[in-house]
């Protein structure tokens, strides 16, 4: 019961889906100002979440609609799941278990999957183009991110539970605050940029050449729940990088929680930013880019910090 | 109900359709984009796909060719939808009304909510127009 309501409202559905409608207008509002446009209100997330909800539920004819269907919801469960546990190792420390962050690791993948699994059961080729080009995607950030991770173990004590990482690294220095934390960091961040498919990295949705790719046939509450769950993803995967790169969160002191909040802003603010000031690349130059130069400089700071620095 | 009505009044996404315009309408659609206008302040969204639009906005009286892909977009269109006519060709067929090419302006396949005149239109009349359009809701 308690572990339905930990799901559900706190670091849960409920949580987790208000931080990242937040975020996303947040977004939209940076975007706009540097635009120089006044940009969307407050609640305008809210209010295009609760107009989709109510409107009309269309299947194409060539989909198979129960895949069609389902894979939103597959998705959705699981960022909740990722951002549950997250928190939990933030805010009850003694609730994580050994292995959670593997676990995490897995459940944030599965939205990219379903995106994948529900633009192939669309039955439109644009959204197939979509779908091979997350798979593509997945394939290139996957390698350098989970070399830093193993990085992250490393320089934590060896341990691949969540709040002993975040524990070990409040106890000794954040991973960031060293030569090859900065490494890391940085192979990190732009993994964590392409696991939301944002520009540069944005092509398996991109608007103007495939029409948003997998996301092409869906309306109503089926996009709803896909583009929540992109918004819980923009929230969860900064917390993730600060619980992993940056020492995770402290709400001991009014001023320490004033700069947990921050690092994740700060995170967020850094994913706008190279959003807006680049140009979509293409997914061959985007395999490039990551196995070629991220995956050397994770290697780098892998390297680095086996030897302390 | 209601709250779902408001929700839409506040975030009206919006799918554009040249049914044989000569580019002017549609360019002055854009400019309702830009930051001298802006109508995202609104939750006005242009968007690529039909699956996610709210209002049909059809510009150019219609060409025989392109009268079966409009009539084809506005049944993929989920409900409910509004449909704007925008610009003197999509009132009325305008100059290209008795061209041998021409069947009609669109209101005559379609239920047109908001016709919003002008050869172009201005931002500010198509901002007003889609306004009107919601008000009706």
């Amino acid at each position: 019961m308690e572990h339905v309501l930990y799901y559900l409202v706190f670091p849960g559905l409920i949580f987790t889906g208000v931080a990242g409608l937040l975020v996303t207008w947040v977004d939209r509002k940076v975007t706009a100002r540097i635009h120089w446009r006044k940009g969307p209100p407050l609640l305008q997330p809210f209010w295009d979440i609760m107009k989709l909800m109510g409107k009309e539920i269309t299947v194409p004819e060539t989909a198979k609609a129960t895949g069609f269907l389902l894979a939103p919801l597959f998705g959705f469960a699981a960022v909740t799941l990722a951002s549950t546990i997250l928190w939990m190792s933030l805010v009850f420390p003694e609730k994580g278990f050994s292995g959670d962050l593997i676990v995490v690791i897995y459940l944030l993948t599965i939205p990219a999957i379903s995106m994948i699994y529900g633009g192939s059961a669309s039955g439109n080729p644009l959204s197939a183009v979509g779908a091979s080009r997350e798979m593509k995607l997945i394939l290139a950030y996957d390698l350098p991110l989970l070399i830093t991770i193993f990085a992250v173990i490393w320089k934590s004590g060896m341990t691949l539970n969540l709040s002993e990482i975040v524990t070990y690294q409040q106890m000794n220095s954040p991973v960031l605050y060293s030569i090859s934390g900065v490494l890391l960091f940085v192979a990190a961040l732009m993994c964590i940029h392409g696991k939301l498919a944002f520009v540069p990295f944005d092509a398996p949705e991109a608007e103007t050449e495939i029409v948003e790719g997998a996301l092409l046939e869906y309306s109503g509450p089926a996009l709803a729940i896909q583009k929540l769950t992109k918004a819980m993803m923009y929230f969860t995967l900064p917390v993730y990088m600060v619980i992993l790169y940056w020492g995770g969160m402290n709400f001991g002191t009014v001023g320490s929680g004033i700069w947990s909040i921050a690092k994740v802003i700060i995170i967020i603010v850094l994913i706008i930013l190279i959003k807006n000031t680049n140009p979509r690349v293409r997914i061959k130059q985007i395999m490039k880019f990551f196995w070629g130069p991220i995956t050397i400089i994770a290697i780098i700071g892998l390297i680095l910090s086996m030897n302390g620095l | 109900m209601s709250l779902f009505l408001k929700a839409l009044k506040k975030s009206p996404w919006v799918f554009h359709v040249n049914a044989g315009a000569c580019n002017n309408c549609d360019i002055e659609i854009l400019d309702c984009l830009t930051p001298r206008f802006d109508v995202e302040r609104f939750g006005i969204k242009l968007v690529g796909s039909i699956k996610h639009a709210d209002a049909l906005i059809i510009s150019g009286g219609v060409t025989a060719n392109i009268l079966p892909r409009v009539l084809e977009i506005y049944e993929q269109a989920p409900k409910p939808c509004l449909v704007v006519a925008v610009g003197s060709c999509g009132c009325s067929g305008g100059i290209f009304r008795d061209a041998y090419n021409m069947v009609g302006p669109i209101d005559h396949y379609l239920p047109v909510d908001v016709f919003i005149p002008g050869c172009p239109p201005r931002p500010e009349a198509l901002i007003a127009g889609i306004v009107k359009a919601l008000g009706k809701l």
